[in-house]
């Protein structure tokens, strides 16, 4: 091993096992993002619920995760709770831990993306009569997405890039099977630098796109016809 | 005589530690047309946004037709109002807003089949037929597929006045409607309550400082101050020959301006 002697050969063996596992990095991504936005929401709108032990219980549910290392939520989920009868696989529970702290992240982005809605449009959805839950679902809600997107898509990418942490409970995603190749031939100088680049490239081509998605919502949110 | 449509009972309202409202009284024929004038701070806007449920209140009785707005009359009396009762008292109701307050992701059309279809459990042939009748009348029916943000400041206020209405509101509650707007503009929103007021049989309460169109389709003017009817009477007399030395003050300084 002399430094800097870049071997294609051996990169093109390896790219298509790294390619492999990073479809269970963006699979663990994508599904994470999913039960973000789901978890994030509702924390959003239990925070603004009108008895305050849910607005109270909500808030250090959401300080708490804030608070606390990824990975020890994850090593919770994975060591601690099959002690309690349930065990789940390395992705479900990578899945799990990812959605519920980025939930919590998200939950802030989108308690002041509803925050910054009129007070006008809520009391003219009372005048009209609007049950609260067809305020948020056709008055506010469609209203307060497009200034969410920006910070949630940014909560994705950061996601994305702690994918890696799901190493430790033996997940087989792209840096733990850089890892492993690098172990059995002696070589990591190839695995890792491709599996930096394809990290590089997944967040570019992911901001790009969010960034796209911005600049094509339309700017009073959601059309209604 | 018949009991008043809507009455106030030693109403009491506070921000904080301020005191809009002490033992307000305060009442309104059915079909009554009032109109509100008065220094800004005086409680005119409160007053309207008690009754349309926006603001609640510390003490008294507001009732509605008869029944009590912000209580429920139960056997130990009466007892401060849950959701379900205040969703019902709504509908007698409705609301114009200063600032339009239409929703700004939806059609003109749209804006106004919202609450029919959602609160009324109209179908959209129905709600979309109210509101083609109601664009009518307030003369926008070439602009149902437009956006809030492609209109006029007197054109949104149309609007805001047909989505008031076709929820069938026997009580309009108007708050400075014309006071967002250009001067050039306020005619073709009053134009469109002038006409209401003749056709229609409502019960209206305006705040308003367009003094002249207070004085045009008034039954009844009233002069706030402090939280307090100073004076109140028919228009002629108000606006003609005020008794009180607050409401002449008031209105020279609103003649000369």
């Amino acid at each position: 091993m002399n430094g800097f002697d870049w071997d294609w050969q051996f990169t093109f063996e390896v790219m298509p096992t790294i390619l492999e596992a990073a479809k269970v990095t963006l699979l663990a991504t994508l599904l994470g993002s999913c039960l973000a936005i789901v978890v994030g929401l509702s924390f959003a709108l239990l925070r603004r619920s009108g008895f305050f032990l849910v607005r109270s219980i909500t808030y250090w549910i959401v300080e708490f995760v804030r608070s606390t290392p990824l990975l020890v939520q994850i090593f919770f989920l994975y060591y601690v709770m099959p002690e309690f009868g349930i065990s789940m696989s390395p992705l479900l529970t990578g899945v799990l831990a990812l959605g519920l702290h980025y939930g919590a992240y998200l939950s802030e982005v989108f308690r002041s993306g509803i925050d910054g809605v009129e007070k006008g449009q809520w009391e003219a959805s009372r005048a009209l009569n609007l049950s609260v839950f067809d305020t948020y679902k056709d008055i506010v809600l469609p209203q307060a997405l497009r200034p969410m997107i920006p910070a949630t898509g940014n909560y994705i990418i950061a996601m994305f890039k702690e994918t890696p942490q799901l190493s430790a409970i033996t997940l087989l995603e792209m840096l733990q099977v850089a890892k492993i190749i690098g172990s059995e031939n002696f070589r990591y100088l190839e695995p890792f630098t491709l599996v930096g680049v394809l990290y590089l490239l997944f967040s570019l081509i992911a901001a790009y796109g969010i960034h796209c998605v911005e600049r094509r919502f339309p700017k009073e949110g959601i059309t209604l016809k | 005589m018949s009991q008043p449509l809507i009455e106030f009972q030693g109403v009491e309202k506070r921000f904080g530690d301020t005191v809009i409202f002490k033992d307000f009284n305060f009442s309104v024929e059915d079909g009554e047309i009032v109109s509100i004038i008065g220094p800004s701070g005086s409680g005119k806007s409160t007053l309207l946004r008690i009754l349309m449920t926006l603001e609640g209140i510390e003490g008294g009785v507001v009732n509605v037709a008869g029944e009590p707005l912000w209580h429920k009359r139960t056997a130990n009396g009466l007892v401060p109002a849950d959701n379900k009762h205040l969703h019902r008292m709504r509908h007698h109701l409705g609301m114009v807003f200063q600032h339009f307050n239409l929703f700004p992701h939806m059609s003109v059309k749209r804006n106004i089949t919202e609450a029919p279809m959602r609160v009324q459990g109209k179908t959209k042939a129905e709600a979309e037929a109210i509101a083609d009748e109601l664009l009518e009348l307030v003369g926008m029916s070439d602009k149902a597929d437009m956006y809030p943000n492609e209109l006029s400041g007197g054109q949104k206020q149309r609007v805001g006045i047909a989505r008031a209405l076709a929820m069938q509101p026997s009580i309009l509650l108007l708050d400075e409607i014309t006071s967002a707007l250009d001067p050039e503009l306020v005619d073709e929103v009053l134009d469109v309550i002038r006409n209401l007021a003749k056709k229609h049989s409502f019960t209206m309460l305006l705040v308003t400082h367009e003094m002249y169109f207070a004085r045009e389709i008034s039954d009844r003017v009233c002069f706030f101050d402090q939280g307090a009817i100073v004076e109140e009477g028919e228009p002629e007399q108000i606006f003609t020959a005020p008794k009180e030395t607050r409401t002449q003050a008031f209105l020279n300084a609103y003649m000369s301006q």
